[in-house]
């Protein structure tokens, strides 16, 4: 199967289009996109917050909202691969501060360069993904219980060890040590656009979108992680590297949790062991309400954006609303319930026959 | 295993081959067991180039579990396996493609939501460019799925669309013209008409035929004698994990074939026992006095 070469029949192909495929308009395309109905509720809230609350369009609201954005939507990038792929991981959240804990105890500790403690934290990060998807493969356990064990694990491991190494359950401060400035204007700076600060982490964010976009696009590593979603066995059956798609997928969402970990560590100087708990529901909701479906082999990098965008502007939007913040929650699991109906729905069409 | 049996299939292999290492691929009481339970044992076949085998049994009766070792998904621990003359055990299905066998599996052909282009290439995806800017080559893989679709005579409006929209016996001429397409020598087919009404059935075995006509050696896997004996040219019975006959075309009818496959003492049985549940005959009566009745 790998010699190409063997293949008789390399004729001229014919590029030209199918005389019974008529040209399809951009409406039918758009209806086709996992992200549609994301990206119409994205506009409605958009519209409705702009009436509501005018504050809401001025240019240094609109950067608070892409801030709030960018810290759910960071974590949604590596989290909607994941779920495209068949899986999902409750250890998120924790794992995000795991991630800050680590750079922070090891520099302080040893009285390292800070950057150490942030290079050593991405190996942690990446380990805590590693060690997730070899569980998951061996034991063929679902992923709820793999992760929602290394869940528990990892809250556990937080704050144990911040005690133990630190004395408190914060960690220490490390805002005086070498290194430190360097690795805040990489990870917690803003950039001035037209007199406006706007955060890195939306910079930070957009990119990984595209990055993200482009592999499950554009490469191998993307027809990979729609196939094994899609029919884990269909997948193998053709020669799909399944384990090492997997596994990479956990340490894709370690990747993510270690940029989120540094920002939450380097935008003050310490961390809160005890924090992180439940931001892992924001990130699934993110990738579901973008149209990543829970089942796998569908969804799209830019509609976990759009999720997170959704909920940056609820989160944000209440606030300039002056309305009272209890009822955020409320609004959330709404549009998460309307979102998922519109998967079903997208879902079914998609895999309906003629 | 000494049985009447394998020395008629033993006699069989001479005739069909004289020059046993020019066979694509034989199998020489191979077998398999998992745990205690004995899946297969001493089953013995030939694959040639240009010819279609088919495997032949009914439900349990060891297929499944014989195209996966000769697919890679399963090993074998009894017997030998060699292909092109030398002994193998194929380690996975990618071992196995690389080998030049490919399998068309009937529930697990293909990914359901992902559109037909990528399913064909899926797992041997093309690329162009280097290092971290490597991309797929989309519209050449396009060109493609659509011109082999079409030398297979599937004529497809776009292949774009996900492929779960196809029917199933398109799916199926799918999955055979990718296996045809990444130079396959061996081609097994697990139940490719099983869920397929009679025109879609016709659709299929129609691409066997084509498969074959390209010189691939086709297993064609089948409960269905009367789809297997158009299109085959030796037949394969398998009964509790064991072969029960090994026949060319020129030695079997469909009736015997038929008759071997149900068992005929047994078919006769389940013939009766129907007869007794209550005919037709008995119905119609019945009814007719009902009428009479009123």
């Amino acid at each position: 199967m790998s010699s190409l070469t063997a293949s008789p029949s390399h004729k001229k192909t014919t590029t030209a289009q199918d005389e019974r495929v008529g040209k399809k308009s951009t409406l039918s395309i758009l209806l086709g996109r996992p992200e549609i109905g994301a990206l119409v509720g994205a506009v409605a809230l958009f519209i409705f917050f702009a009436i509501v609350a005018p504050v809401f369009l001025s240019p240094a609201s609109l950067a608070t909202v892409l801030y709030g954005a960018s810290t759910i939507g960071i974590m949604a990038v590596g989290v909607s691969l994941l779920m495209i792929g068949g899986e999902f991981d409750l250890s998120t959240g924790v794992a995000v501060i795991s991630s800050a804990l680590s750079a922070s105890l090891i520099s302080w500790y040893f009285g390292l360069n800070v950057w150490v403690g942030v290079v050593l934290a991405l190996i942690v990060s990446l380990l805590i993904g590693f060690i997730n998807g070899i569980i998951l493969i061996k034991t063929k356990l679902p992923s709820f219980i793999v992760t929602l064990a290394s869940f528990l694990m990892l809250t556990g491991l937080n704050l144990g060890l911040t005690r133990a190494i630190g004395g408190s359950v914060s960690s220490p401060s490390i805002a005086d040590m070498e290194g430190f400035q360097s690795a805040k204007a990489i990870f917690a700076s803003s950039v001035n656009i037209a007199g406006i600060d706007v955060k890195v982490t939306v910079f930070i964010w957009l990119a990984m979108v595209i990055i993200a976009s482009w592999i499950l696009l554009r490469t191998k590593i993307g027809n990979w992680i729609f196939a094994i979603g899609g029919d884990e066995k269909a997948a193998r059956a053709v020669g799909v590297p399944v384990v090492r798609t997997k596994i990479g997928l956990f340490m894709a969402v370690g990747f993510c949790g270690w940029v989120l970990g540094m920002h939450n560590l380097f935008a003050f100087d310490a961390v809160q062991s005890g924090e992180g708990i439940g931001n892992e529901f924001l990130y699934i909701i993110a990738a579901v309400i973008g149209g990543c479906l829970l089942t796998g082999g569908y969804g799209s990098a830019i509609g976990g954006a759009i999720g997170a965008f959704i909920f940056g502007m609820a989160n944000k939007g209440i606030v300039y609303a002056e309305w009272n913040p209890d009822w955020f929650k409320f609004f959330l699991g709404l549009m998460l319930l309307l979102a998922t109906v519109v998967n079903i729905v997208v879902k079914k069409r998609a895999e309906s026959s003629k | 295993m000494k049985t009447r049996k394998n020395k008629k299939t033993e006699e069989l292999l001479e005739k069909l081959e004289p020059k046993t290492s020019d066979n694509l691929l034989t199998l020489k009481g191979v077998g398999k067991h998992y745990g205690s339970i004995i899946a297969l044992r001493g089953v013995d076949m030939v694959v040639d180039p240009g010819k279609v085998t088919c495997v032949l049994g009914d439900n349990g009766a060891g297929k499944s579990t014989l195209i996966k070792i000769i697919a890679g998904l399963h090993q074998h621990d009894e017997g030998d396996f060699t292909l092109h003359g030398s002994s193998i055990k194929l380690k996975s299905p990618r071992v196995a493609l690389d080998a030049g066998i490919a399998a068309v599996y009937q529930d697990l052909a293909v990914v359901p939501l992902m559109p037909i282009w990528r399913n064909f290439f899926l797992g041997s995806e093309l690329t162009t460019g280097v290092g971290p800017f490597k991309k797929l080559d989309v519209q050449k893989m396009k060109d493609i799925t659509k011109q082999e679709l079409s030398d297979m005579g599937i004529d497809l409006r776009d292949v774009e669309q996900p492929i779960g929209q196809l029917s199933g016996g398109e799916r199926q001429c799918v999955a055979i013209a990718r296996a045809v397409y990444f130079g396959a020598k061996v081609l097994i087919l697990d139940e490719p008409t099983a869920a397929l009404g009679v025109k879609q059935s016709g659709v299929v075995l129609r691409y066997i035929l084509q498969a074959r006509d390209r010189g691939l050696g086709v297993i064609f896997i089948t409960h269905n004698p009367h789809h297997a004996y158009p299109v085959g040219d030796s037949f394969l019975l398998l009964k509790r994990g064991r072969s029960i006959g090994y026949y060319s075309k020129a030695e079997i009818t469909v009736e015997e074939l038929t008759a071997q496959m149900a068992g005929g003492a047994e078919l006769a049985e389940l013939a009766h026992e129907l007869e007794q549940l209550g005919g037709h005959a008995e119905e119609l009566a019945e009814a007719e006095a009902g009428a009479a009745a009123k």
